[in-house]
């Protein structure tokens, strides 16, 4: 196995708010190997988007890295200083978010925001910079780059837009890449071509990408491995054909037959019951208990992470009664 | 002549196409067609008293569509952003005004009746919007949201109003003991819920759901499909669900019509439409749907972007994107035929022109 880009040990992410503590990550641990792609899936508010915040420095206050290390290639980023870690991002590691207009700046035309992000990385001149922003812009399928490094944001349409977000990511060539429910406001034709280019890039360059997304059929087509989130916690990982087709966690397994195409057509959904808990003072223990099927008593402990079902693929789950191959059906 | 079986723009109804069963349609749409015009302000209408040729923008968001829906029935509406889905489903509901067309309630054209007997037919139809924060008034207690229109349209005397809201609640799935609350004090699916319960209040026979379930996560969305299902049994309704969302509509319709670019492209049984989708457009959604089956898949994208419907391309709209594109594509609207029982396609392709 190729050594990891990426540790993340005991990572806590903390909001201080005047109502409470909320614990938005709490305790997540996972390893990223070059060139590997890790789908980080969860609903709304299980921290998928916080944990990815917190790898990039950008978690703002009330909001606090209270514990953990993230090392890129060894490197701590949390114990780094500003400036080092500036000199990372957008060149190292990038990050692709789900609003491209809340990324690109509207008052700026694409190349000057293309060459900006060049030359704070490297010593090249601003015409090899852009000339090496047009090759970008044509890498991630954009037709006539030439006419479309002179436009503002506003004159592309929501895919083509997250092509430049795309093309901006890779213009340093990043080990890691992060992408934050990247298609997530896209048609399903155009998610597919986005889908299409991420791939044939992530090939082409050996990056590995950590792709949030609440959408399982996207992870089930792109991701090597995946960790499912709930209320700020890892409750399974593994390889994603492992989870995917023997969840061991029973909330991996409810999300899953939540899904209408796996299911007959008209046929009821197996449904969670309840909603996601509030992440604002959680209670103790396992925080799926209370829509759990299979809770006892002993769920009010806090269950550690152990490996279940395929262990050698590392499958891991964060549950008392982890689901064996009959309880599955 | 561009597209569907309709008659020409308001000519005489024609009789349906032959649906699952034979009764009237309970919905119908006959050459429906919607277009928005940008009118010209005054300098432009000075410029052209002098002589400038300046036009009209228009859009056409519904392009001579036909559409029946029969009780009990779920129709599945799938487009793109910009398609038109929309539009179709609120021209259905009654929401905006036909620009051409006919629109029948039991085989009666609506536009007939007078307004005491419209206005008594608007009820029995009625519309659950996609966004819950921008469709529930913020400054509204549930109890008001809800228990409004059966009031105003004196099926409940006020007096009445509390209970009766607390049996609309109950039949959604929520605590009516919430009742005095706003809706940011809830939860997106309890939300989503809340417009369902607004919805039935005043016992209507025809939903139309516009991405009732898109915003909310899997989850929860399961829970309100569930509930949708529940209730279309309980209550004897008959939905118009619109959706981008393929598996979706899979899941939950009876009959699918897939629209690209304002027209209707392909209709047909879920089953069969699925199975074997016969027009090209049809083919690359379907490709797209993602199957929570884990295998790493290549991404085969379908070339381009939806046009602009300002400005259509000539011929059939798909024509730039499709990989069987032929010269007769850009120049002649294929019509909406029927290709198999229940089967509709729009495409030359039908017609045994070589792929």
């Amino acid at each position: 196995m190729s050594p990891s880009l990426l540790e993340i040990e005991g990572l806590k992410t903390y909001f201080f708010t005047k109502a409470g503590v909320v614990r938005a990550v709490d305790d997540v641990s996972f390893t990223v190997a070059r060139g590997e792609v890790l789908g980080l899936v969860g609903e709304s508010g299980s921290g998928k988007s916080m944990t990815g915040y917190s790898i990039m420095g950008l978690i703002d206050p009330p909001g606090r890295v209270v514990a953990g290390r993230v090392r890129l290639q060894g490197r701590d980023l949390l114990t780094m200083g500003a400036e080092d870690l500036r000199q990372l991002r957008g060149n190292r590691i990038a990050m692709i978010f789900q609003d491209p207009m809340m990324t690109l700046n509207p008052v700026l035309r694409i190349d000057a925001q293309m060459i900006e992000a060049i030359l704070a990385h490297r010593k090249v001149g601003r015409t090899a910079a852009r000339e090496q922003a047009r090759a970008a812009l044509a890498k991630v399928g954009i037709p006539s780059p030439d006419e479309r490094l002179v436009a503002y944001p506003h004159q592309f349409s929501g895919g083509m837009r997250q092509r430049v977000a795309i093309a901006i990511a890779l213009l340093n060539n990043p080990d890691l890449i992060i992408a934050d429910e990247p298609t997530t406001a896209l048609d399903v034709t155009i998610q597919g071509q986005i889908l299409f280019e991420m791939q044939k890039l992530t090939r082409e360059t050996g990056a590995a990408m950590i792709w949030i997304t609440h959408d399982l059929s996207v992870i089930a087509g792109l991701a090597d491995r995946v960790c499912v989130m709930y209320a700020g916690r890892i409750v399974e990982q593994g390889g994603v054909f492992d989870v995917l087709a023997q969840p061991r966690h029973p909330y991996t397994q409810g999300l899953l037959d939540s899904v209408p195409s796996r299911s007959a057509r008209g046929a009821r959904l197996k449904q969670i019951p309840g909603m996601a808990p509030s992440v604002l003072d959680l209670p103790p223990g396992c925080a799926f208990r209370e829509r759990c099927g299979y809770a006892t008593p002993a769920c009010g402990a806090m269950p550690g992470m152990r490996p279940a079902g395929n262990v050698d693929g590392g499958q891991a789950v964060r549950c008392h009664h982890p689901l064996e191959t009959e309880a599955r059906r | 002549m561009s597209a569907a079986v309709g008659p020409p723009s308001g000519g005489v109804p024609r009789p349906a196409e032959a649906g699952p069963t034979t009764a009237a349609p309970l919905v119908e749409l006959r050459g429906a067609s919607k277009r928005f015009v940008k009118s010209l302000d005054l300098s432009a209408r000075i410029g052209n008293l002098l002589g400038a040729d300046v036009r009209e923008e228009i859009v056409h968001a519904v392009d001579r569509v036909d559409l029946h829906i029969h009780p009990g029935e779920v129709v599945g509406l799938v487009g793109e952003s910009g398609c038109g889905k929309s539009t179709l489903g609120r021209l259905a509901v009654g929401l905006l005004p036909l620009t051409e067309g006919v629109r029948c309630w039991n085989g009666v054209p609506l536009a007939e009746l007078g307004p005491e007997a419209a206005r008594r037919q608007q009820l029995k139809m009625q519309m659950i919007f996609q966004d819950p924060y921008a469709s529930l008034n913020p400054r509204m207690r549930v109890v008001d949201i809800v228990g409004e229109a059966p009031v105003a349209h004196r099926m409940i005397p006020a007096s009445t109003r509390t209970e009766y809201v607390g049996l609309q609640l109950n039949r959604v799935g929520l605590d009516p003991t919430l009742m005095r609350r706003f809706p940011h004090q809830f939860s997106g699916g309890q939300r989503a819920r809340i417009g369902i319960a607004r919805a039935l209040a005043v016992k209507p026979e025809f939903l139309v759901c516009d991405e009732s379930v898109a915003a909310l996560d899997v989850s929860i969305q399961a829970q309100v499909l569930n509930l949708f299902m529940e209730l279309k049994a309980a209550l004897n309704l008959t939905y118009l669900f619109i959706s981008h969302d393929l598996g979706v509509v899979e899941h939950i319709s009876d009959r699918v019509v897939i629209m690209y670019l304002g027209r209707v492209v392909e209709s047909g049984s879920t089953a069969e439409l699925f199975a074997a989708p016969g027009h090209p457009y049809t083919q690359a959604l379907l490709a797209e749907v993602g199957k929570v089956v884990p295998e790493k898949r290549t991404y085969v994208p379908i070339k381009g972007e939806i046009p602009s419907p300002l400005a259509p391309p000539p011929g059939c709209h798909f024509h730039p994107r499709c990989p069987h594109a032929m010269a007769r594509c850009r120049e002649v609207a294929p019509a909406l035929k029927k290709i198999a029982p229940g089967r509709y396609s729009a495409c030359h392709l039908n017609d045994g022109g070589a792929p």
